[in-house]
């Protein structure tokens, strides 16, 4: 997979940004050697990158988080070295952000700096199955309140439509439609059709652009 | 809708608050159930309704007092500090027989506590939310999918018996993403004659109030709603009995402590230990007669609770202290293991004392 210096991952919350985020960093660890995933989820108390970092560090890949993150400071804080990203021009990041415009708010902060960087690429995630986006309209309405949010423009559509645990071969191919129809509604490209690994055999051969979900967030 | 769709606790309880024909709701946010209020806030002016954050939980509850006076479906959500705020309004709730549903996604406490899961508003929810006699109906949702379904059956429940039925869940049941149907059974609401909704000049006026000056007056009203209470617990309890039939271990636990608890009863189970789970779902009413009965061949008990200790004490009532009634616990936001669970279970079996 190729990458451009900063990926941005956003979507509605619970679309399943932070399992992309954490298998992408993976990914990228290998291809470019330097890898950092940012945290710059406000708006989740519970379930967040950090979790993983266990997994990450082990890895090699950077994790940038609020050091307030899975505490009981329940305040929306950023991390200190969040401009590391966009500085340290050595280093490909992955940029997981809180869900929905509320989310997308704190990516505004260093959104001026991912600009003028001009190496990015920025991913919005979608999941058929989740009630407030669970048709195309709907999904790109969220997109553009997260776009207005951010100040920033996304550039490609990740299907991770799934349904937790009782997720099957057929909950992923009846997306794919759905898929389809958002990259028509907003003219952007599908850039993958993200599944659980176990689930991959199957749809290989029925699905372009197909990206195994290999690790699984800790929770 | 039959097909599943995927969502967290808290969205859920939101969906089927809808579903069930709630068209008020009114809260303030606080982690971990802002999502309920974060839903509503997108859902309800699609549909019609009301959202509206109000300056505090305070002022939330009382406008639950307006809207209920009036006869319509109305919700508000909290987690706990949040939820003491609201007792005042409760009792007056109580003493003016007003349906509500009221939700508490419970965190660690007391005080300001923090923001991962608990369950030690058990005392406050069961036994005193607030002044005077008067009891609540508390669910105990164990999943998404319950959380949806009790919502729904909450506010029947509140409008059938003229009180209020609490969802009380936890900052886990809360945040967790699963699977759920919103197929959901919906009776419609009651008649509700005694509402404030005008006399179209055919009738004398409806009074809600809580205010009676006749010491007489007051005490009548009391005992009436104590007859109904009665009604309730002999007709409303819900319950889930897990391998109990031949348990020598029994183990009682709700909520995310069930799901747990499961996890180590079957583990016990494999290693030869007969061991089985009374969930109550309804916590009042409490299943009482599902914990005497057990009684009967169960060595021991063993209460899984997110607290210091609160249930254990109307296990202990249930079973007139026949067997000993041992607790594992965490508290202040910490969650058993099913490990932690399968040595309590270990430690009755091999005869470990009350303690």
């Amino acid at each position: 997979m190729d990458f451009k210096r900063i990926t941005v991952i956003s979507g509605h919350f619970g679309s399943g940004k932070t399992g992309i985020a954490v298998n992408m960093a993976f990914d990228l660890k290998k291809r470019h050697g330097s890898a950092a995933i940012a945290d710059l989820d406000i708006v989740n108390p519970y379930f967040r990158t950090k979790d993983s970092e266990k997994m990450l560090s082990g890895a090699g890949i950077r994790l940038i988080c609020s050091e307030y993150a899975n505490t009981n400071v329940d305040i929306p804080a950023l991390p200190q070295d969040i401009y590391a990203i966009t500085d340290d021009r050595s280093l490909y990041s992955i940029i997981d952000v809180g869900g929905d415009d509320r989310g997308a708010l704190a990516l505004g902060r260093i959104s001026p700096e991912i600009r003028r960087e001009n190496d990015y690429d920025m991913l919005y995630v979608v999941n058929m199955y989740r009630p407030l986006t669970s048709d195309p309209e709907s999904a790109a309405e969220v997109m553009r309140e997260i776009e207005a949010a951010c100040g920033l423009r996304f550039t490609a559509i990740v299907n991770n439509s799934n349904l937790g645990r009782e997720t099957t071969a057929e909950t992923v191919l009846r997306s794919c439609g759905y898929a389809d129809e958002i990259c028509r509604i907003t003219g952007l490209p599908l850039r993958m059709t993200s599944a659980v690994q176990s689930l991959c055999p199957v749809l290989s051969g029925k699905i372009n652009g197909l990206y195994p979900l290999v690790l699984k967030e800790q929770q | 809708m039959a097909d599943k769709v995927l969502m967290k606790g808290n969205e859920a309880i939101a969906e089927a608050a809808i579903i069930a024909g709630c068209r008020y709701y009114f809260g303030y946010p606080i982690t971990p159930q802002t999502e309920v209020a974060a839903y509503m806030a997108k859902r309800m002016p699609k549909v019609g309704g009301t959202f509206l954050q109000a300056e505090s939980e305070i002022a939330a509850i009382n406008m639950v007092y307006g809207v209920s006076s009036t006869g319509k479906r109305v919700m508000t959500s909290s987690s706990s500090p949040g939820i003491s705020l609201k007792g005042e309004g409760l009792s007056y709730l109580a003493g003016a027989d007003l349906p509500a549903l009221v939700v508490n996604v419970q965190r660690g406490g007391p005080g300001l506590g923090g923001i991962q899961p608990s369950q030690s508003d058990y005392f406050q929810a069961t036994k005193g939310a607030a002044h005077g006699d008067f009891r609540m109906i508390v669910l105990a949702p164990a999943s998404v999918q319950e959380m949806a379904e009790l919502t729904v059956k909450g506010f029947a429940l509140a409008d059938k018996y003229r009180m209020t039925s609490m969802i009380l869940a936890d900052g886990t049941m809360g945040q967790m993403m699963e699977p759920v149907s919103l197929d959901l059974e919906v009776e419609p609401a009651p008649e509700k004659p005694w509402a404030a909704t005008g006399t179209g000049m055919k009738r004398s006026h409806n009074i809600i109030n809580s205010l009676y000056l006749k010491p007489e007056q007051l005490e009548r009203t009391n005992f009436e709603r104590y007859e109904r209470y009665k009604a309730i617990e002999e007709n409303e309890v819900l319950c889930e009995e897990y391998l109990t039939d031949d348990a020598d271990i029994c183990i009682a636990a709700f909520g995310i402590a069930a799901r747990v608890s499961r996890n180590a009863v079957n583990e016990a189970r494999k290693q030869g230990i007969k061991a089985g789970l009374i969930r109550p779902i309804t916590l009042w009413p409490f299943p009482k007669k599902q914990f005497a009965e057990a009684a009967k061949h169960a060595r021991a008990f063993i209460s899984v609770e997110l607290s210091m200790g609160q249930m254990i004490e109307d296990v202990r009532l249930a079973t007139e202290c026949r067997v000993p009634v041992t607790l594992c616990n965490r508290a202040g936001g910490m969650i058993p293991s099913p490990d932690q669970v399968l040595d309590a279970i270990k430690a009755a079996y091999n005869g470990g004392d009350d303690k």
